[in-house]
């Protein structure tokens, strides 16, 4: 495991390319202040997160994951959100029967030019994930472990 | 496996918050890691070459930069190590300064979060595997979306340039809004006078084909290769044998139809050109206004059409077409006044928009260019420009600024003491923005020679007293409250996206901000270019423009594909999805989730159906890799096992 600052904790955050990457990009030029537990996996498309990522995270160490793609509609690759929507609702209600709980884990959709939206989500889903605390001293996943 | 990670400082933008020695210490740990190094300007030519001397010196073979987004720098970087010997996709970007330095002040946390980024990167790029792209054929027609001033410009000079056209517009005749102006600032330039001659060009030049009154339906393909359905519009008449003679319109009885052209300033007939220089200069009956569609029964203008080219029956024709790039010029749109309501715009008839005070102004427009009120088609003698009405204004939903109306009111309000020598103008503003050439010099000759009353502060009320329309306004300059009873109030109300911009946007796969405005690839240095490769901007449809920008942009959009088609082959991106043969069990469910249909069935020998991924139409989406069931069918540089690998790196029990 790698290093983390004291009172941080883990999350990961799987982005697209082409909007939330780029949102968070924009987010960074306007020096929108952010917490820094978050950790960025960059993807070509939100379609192309398999649910298994992000149990695997989970399950390995993360305390929160969060998915974030283009609005729908507006998918670079046509609709591949769409896919990413159905599968991480679908995942959504999979986890408590993982015993984890569902908060843990959060998807949205952040298009290139909406830093403060990003910032927002980044903010909210940071103070969401360390209300609930470190998922691993919990009794949370012990299935997984 | 030897991996080389460079660190850059980005001067203090990075160095300044995160400690970037400490990552380039803790990363010669790593295994795997040859060398690490940080670096004050990596992008720059000596960084570069420190990176190219590192790789044959260290004997490197996979590289690591740390610095700014790859979306800014990662093909400089993979230029950068191809020129070493490498394969360009054995490089990997850790995003530590908009991601970390600049949206975190806390040193120590920023250096942790930087260590885990660089250290994700490398296992990343320990697992990269050589790609090479493929060479396709390049359609070299290009679509012209849009065919205002922007549009018409793109497109002669894609034709000039020896390219065929499609130029699509969505209203009966090209032009656009510049087509409506009367004068041009800061010039006092006729408009149509400078724009005529271009509309002519575009109609006459045997490289372009002109859809006017036309939508676009679907596009489909990728850069080089796109299917386009193109929506004619019913006109209700047969433009193969109208002349634009104007007998229906002359003879038409919906004397009271809605004038889209004149934005409503006076009716118009239901069969109508919309304006005299119109191209095409064809009729076309507006439907939901014509007694014979409204009613069932009137039938004029057939029985006075001496071509007989009217036919109620017409119906929308859709055509296809083939194109390799595409240049969106769709324009702007304008608020609703309707949304000010303490203005009265809309509801008082002498309240009116900059535009419809343009239409006034025009020698072709309703009023002969007569400056007449709406309400009782006497002369205004004191006239209210309100500027920013709507913009700048949070609480209407446009925070920016709308661009060009400073110089628009103050040309009108030159105008406007040319057609009356004996009138008052009267300008409320809040700054007076006028950046351009000559600009600055403009807005103050309308103060200083034509006696155009500027007062610096926002209008809170306008309402009807008598005859008079009575504006109530601040002076912030003096501290005082203004109150003037005007004849006559012209709102510059907000630009604002055109309608239907979102739904474009979504067929062409480009991104919007949040006020409906396309978004550029980069907003300085890549200004034309949207992130969809082929695709270009030009106009107010990537954000408010004046005649001059919309032109330069017009021009630098079909420069750009000029350029692109300078080529006959283009080379295909390769990361695209690959198929294990040997694993894949012929489900294709792969097939069914694609968006682009670049999955095929293959039979091999002995009867087995595996999928089968047409490379150079497959985007690099991933849908189909997190579809399989069985992790046959993957995306190059986006394995599972190379997303895994940074996964595994942050979250390892």
């Amino acid at each position: 495991m790698s290093e983390i600052a004291p009172k941080e904790l883990r999350i990961v955050g799987f982005l697209c390319n082409w909007c939330s990457y780029g949102g968070a990009d924009t987010a960074g030029v306007s020096r929108f202040r952010q917490p820094t537990d978050l950790r960025v996996i960059r993807v070509p498309c939100s379609g192309r997160v398999d649910p298994l990522f992000i149990v695997k995270s989970l399950l390995n160490g993360a305390d929160g994951v969060l998915v974030s793609g283009c609005h729908p509609r507006d998918c670079h690759y046509t609709d591949g959100n769409f896919y990413a929507r159905r599968r991480l609702e679908m995942l959504k209600r999979l986890l408590p029967f993982l015993g984890i709980d569902e908060k843990r884990f959060h998807y949205t959709w952040i298009s290139a030019s909406e830093g403060a939206r990003w910032q927002k989500t980044v903010t909210d889903f940071t103070t969401q994930v360390h209300k609930l605390g470190p998922l691993h001293s919990t009794t949370e996943a012990q299935i997984g472990s | 496996m030897r991996v080389g990670v460079f660190i850059c400082h980005c001067g203090s933008n990075i160095a300044g918050t995160i400690d970037v020695a400490r990552v380039a210490a803790e990363m010669r740990k790593v295994p795997g890691v040859a060398f690490a190094t940080n670096y004050m300007y990596t992008c720059s030519e000596p960084g570069q070459e420190e990176i190219k001397q590192a790789i044959k010196r260290e004997g490197l073979n996979r590289i690591v930069v740390a610095a700014c987004s790859p979306r800014m720098h990662e093909l400089t970087f993979r230029r950068t190590i191809e020129k070493a010997g490498l394969n360009r996709y054995f490089l990997e970007m850790a995003n530590i300064r908009e991601h970390i330095s600049w949206v975190g002040l806390d040193k120590e946390a920023n250096t942790n979060k930087a260590i885990d980024v660089v250290k994700m990167a490398a296992a990343k790029v320990m697992q990269d595997k050589p790609l090479f792209s493929q060479s396709f054929k390049v359609n070299k027609r290009v679509l012209v979306i849009g065919g205002g001033v922007a549009g018409m410009q793109s497109a002669l000079d894609c034709a000039d340039g020896g390219l065929d056209v499609l130029l699509v517009e969505k209203s009966p005749s090209v032009g656009g809004m510049m087509s409506r102006l009367d004068k041009t600032f800061p010039t006092i330039d006729c408009s149509i006078c400078i724009l005529g001659p271009k509309m002519v060009d575009v109609a006459q030049h045997d490289k372009i084909t002109l859809h006017a009154y036309s939508e676009i339906d679907d596009i489909k393909g990728y850069v080089g290769n796109y299917q386009i359905k193109i929506r004619k519009k019913a006109t209700y008449v047969d433009w193969t044998k109208c002349t634009g003679c104007g007998l229906c319109m002359e003879k038409c009885p919906s004397k009271n139809s809605y004038d889209h052209f004149n934005f409503g300033v006076a009716p118009t007939r239901a069969i109508n050109i919309p304006f005299p220089q119109a191209i095409p200069k064809k009729a076309k009956i507006d439907p939901e206004y014509c007694r014979q569609f409204v009613k069932g029964k009137c039938g004029v203008c057939a029985k006075v059409c001496p071509t007989g080219a009217i036919n109620y029956e017409m119906q929308d024709e859709i055509i296809t077409e083939d194109v390799g790039a595409i240049v969106v010029a769709s324009g702007y749109g304008l608020m609703d006044v309707a949304k000010l309501p303490e203005y009265g715009g809309g509801r008082y008839p002498d309240v009116i928009t900059g535009i419809q005070y343009e239409r006034l102004l025009n020698a072709s427009g309703p009023t002969e260019g007569h400056i007449l009120r709406p309400s009782d088609k006497t002369e205004p003698k004191t006239i209210v420009f309100v500027s920013c009405a709507g913009s700048r204004d949070k609480s209407c939903g446009v925070p920016y600024c709308s661009n060009f109306c400073c110089m628009y009111i103050a040309k009108q309000a030159i105008l406007t003491k040319d057609h009356i020598p004996d009138s008052q103008s009267f300008v409320f503003y809040m700054d007076i923005r006028s950046p351009g050439k000559g600009y600055d010099e403009f807005t103050r000759r309308a103060q200083e020679d034509y006696g155009a009353k500027y007062v610096r502060g926002r209008v809170s009320r306008i309402y009807p007293k008598g005859k008079k329309m009575v504006v109530m306004g601040a002076d912030t300059l003096l501290g005082t409250k203004v109150e003037v009873e005007a004849d006559l109030v012209v709102l510059a109300n907000a630009v604002t996206a055109a309608p239907g911009a979102a739904q474009l946007a979504e067929k062409l796969h480009i991104s919007y901000d949040t006020f409906g405005f396309y978004v550029e690839s980069h907003p300085k240095l890549r200004p034309v270019e949207t992130n969809t490769a082929g695709v270009y901007l030009a106009g107010a449809a990537q954000g408010p423009k004046d005649i001059p920008a919309s032109v330069g942009q017009g021009s630098a959009a079909a420069a750009k594909v000029l350029a692109l088609f300078s080529k006959d082959m283009l080379e295909s991106d390769p990361a695209v999805a690959k198929v294990n043969e040997n694993t894949c069990v012929g489900c294709l469910k792969c097939k069914m989730t694609c968006p682009f249909g670049a999955v095929k069935e293959k039979e091999l020998r002995g009867g087995k159906i595996v999928a089968n991924v047409i490379e150079t139409v497959c985007a690099g989406c991933g849908v189909c890799t997190s579809t399989c069931p069985c992790g046959a069918i993957q995306l190059s540089h986006f394995t599972d096992n190379q997303l895994l690998a940074e996964v595994n790196t942050l979250c390892q029990k």
